[in-house]
Parts: structure tokens; sequence; C-alpha cells
């Protein structure tokens, strides 16, 4: 037996043991996220300026070509557009949600956070939880970080690799991982989506937006 | 009572309850929480938002103590 009421207490870890899977990654803190921020927004600007450049350049040369500059632009708009479209597929909705151990699972979450959480979740299907790093949004298969002062995210793909679980035990899976460490769960989870809030709104459904408006309105000195 | 639950394809499995003060629930309760550990299960006690704590013994002092299976990126 290697515990009693007599025995010294529980050996407790705040490191999450799935880190040892991505060793080859730093752990991310907050000086990082905002240096990942900001390569992302230099990334998206290269990729589109050449098209606004080449747009312009070629209305200016020759007005003929004028049709061609618009799909240019359409482009420059379209790939920022499809980034946060990816963002947004990391808090997509529950595709299990008949799943029969769904009522169970859900008591188990509601167990787990407060009774204003529990019902933005009821709504939303979106666990608020706040962090060190920002604002939480967990999901089934990812999480959405809204940082503090709520005008960038970070969208991260990450879920528990078991397609018989009810969605919210996914969703819990995940959460006591992040309440677990933090920073750990953002270096285990890929990023799908690094930018600005207002581009990922658009691109929510209208339940997850609702989630992501209450996330952008915490204040973490709270 | 506290109880040691695993999350799994129901919704969640009471696999062990204890009291301190019951030996014999102790002893079958560390017995399972090893087992489940051994099966590749994590087990964490979560104590509020912002805070869990991952554990490798059994907290009998706790009141209840959630199995979970390792996560990844997706």
């Amino acid at each position: 037996m290697s515990s009693s009421a007599a025995a010294p207490p529980a050996t407790a870890s705040g490191t999450l043991p799935e880190l040892a899977g991505v060793s080859w990654r730093r752990r991310v803190t907050d000086r990082s996220l905002r240096r990942t921020g900001r390569l992302w927004t230099l990334s998206t600007i290269s990729h589109t300026a050449p098209f606004v450049l080449a747009a312009g350049v070629l209305a200016g040369l020759r007005p003929v070509l004028a049709p061609v500059s618009l799909i240019l632009l359409v482009h420059a708009w379209a790939i920022p557009e499809l980034y946060a479209a990816r963002g947004a597929g990391v808090v997509r909705g529950p595709r299990h949600r008949d799943h029969p151990g769904e009522p169970v699972a859900l008591g188990l979450l509601g167990d787990l956070v407060d009774h204003r959480v529990r019902e933005l979740h009821a709504r939303t299907r979106l666990v608020l939880e706040r962090g060190r790093l920002g604002t939480w949004l967990v999901g089934e298969a990812g999480a959405v970080l809204v940082r503090q002062g709520g005008r960038r995210v970070h969208c991260y793909c990450v879920k528990v690799p078991d397609p018989q679980l009810p969605p919210s035990d996914r969703t819990a899976h995940l959460l006591l991982a992040l309440r677990t460490d933090e920073t750990g769960f953002a270096t285990v989870a890929n990023l799908a989506f690094s930018g600005a809030r207002w581009r990922l709104r658009r691109r929510l459904a209208e339940d997850a937006r609702e989630a992501l408006d209450a996330a952008a309105r915490i204040d973490p000195a709270s | 009572m506290s109880r040691l639950v695993r999350m799994d394809q129901t919704g969640h499995t009471t696999v062990a309850e204890w009291t301190a003060e019951d030996p014999a629930a102790v002893e079958a309760a560390v017995a399972a929480f090893t087992l489940e550990l051994d099966q590749g299960y994590y087990a964490v006690v979560s104590s509020g938002e912002g805070r869990a704590e991952q554990v490798r013994e059994l907290p009998l002092d706790a009141p209840l103590v959630i199995l979970r299976r390792p996560i990844a990126g997706g």
C-alpha cells in the first residue's frame, strides 16, 4: 500500500506529464506568447502585402487591369480570413451531443466550475477559465486564450485522443490539464491561430461569440 | 466520503470510495488507484478555478480524485 492515513502527504506535481512528449518545444511563457503574436502578425502581413502591392501597381500602370487588381485584393483579404477560420475550428460545436454518457459527464464537469461558468457552458458549450496568461475558453477539442486587454487571441488545437468519450468529459480533460499546468497546457497544444479577437469573432458561431465576449470582459486583476 | 472517479465513455465511473477511518476501504482505494495509474491514467485533484494538482499517490483527505487520459495537440 503506497498511502495510508499516517503516510506522508501525497506527492503532487505542477508539471503536465504530457510535456515529455513534446520535449523539443520551449515552454510557453507570457513573453513567448507576445513574441508569437508579433510573428503571426508579421507572417500575415508578409502573405498579404505582395497581393496588395501588386494590385496597386497593376491598377496604376494599366487601369484596364483593374479586375486583376480586384482579384489580388480578394486574395489579400482571404488569407487572414482563412487563418481565422482555422482558429474558430478549435471551438466548433460538439459532434457527439447525443452520446449516452453525456448527462453523467456533464454532471462531473458542472461540479468543477461555478454556477456562472456552468450557465455559460449550457448556452455555448465552452468553459470559461481565468489563468495567468489570460482568460481561456475550453471546448471539446481545443481552447482559445484571450490575452489580457482582450484584443488578441491564441487558438489551440488540443484534445484527449479517445473517440469514445462524451463531449463534456473531453472538455473536463482539457480543463483539468489546464488547471494543473497552464503554460504546460499551452506548450502541449498546437497553435492554430493567433490574431485579433474581432477577426476570430466573425468566424465563430453565435453562441461561441457570446463566450468570447464574456472572456474579453474578464478583468484579470479581479 | 472521498471518491476516486475515472472519466470514461459512460461519463464517469466511481472506482473507489473511502473514509480515512476505514482502513479496508483505504486499502482497496489505493489498490484501485495504483491499477488505474498503471493503465495510463493521470490522477488530478481540482480545488477550484485555476487550481489542480496532479498526484501520484492517493490523497486520502481529498473529497474527489479524478482520473483522466493524457491529452495531445490536435
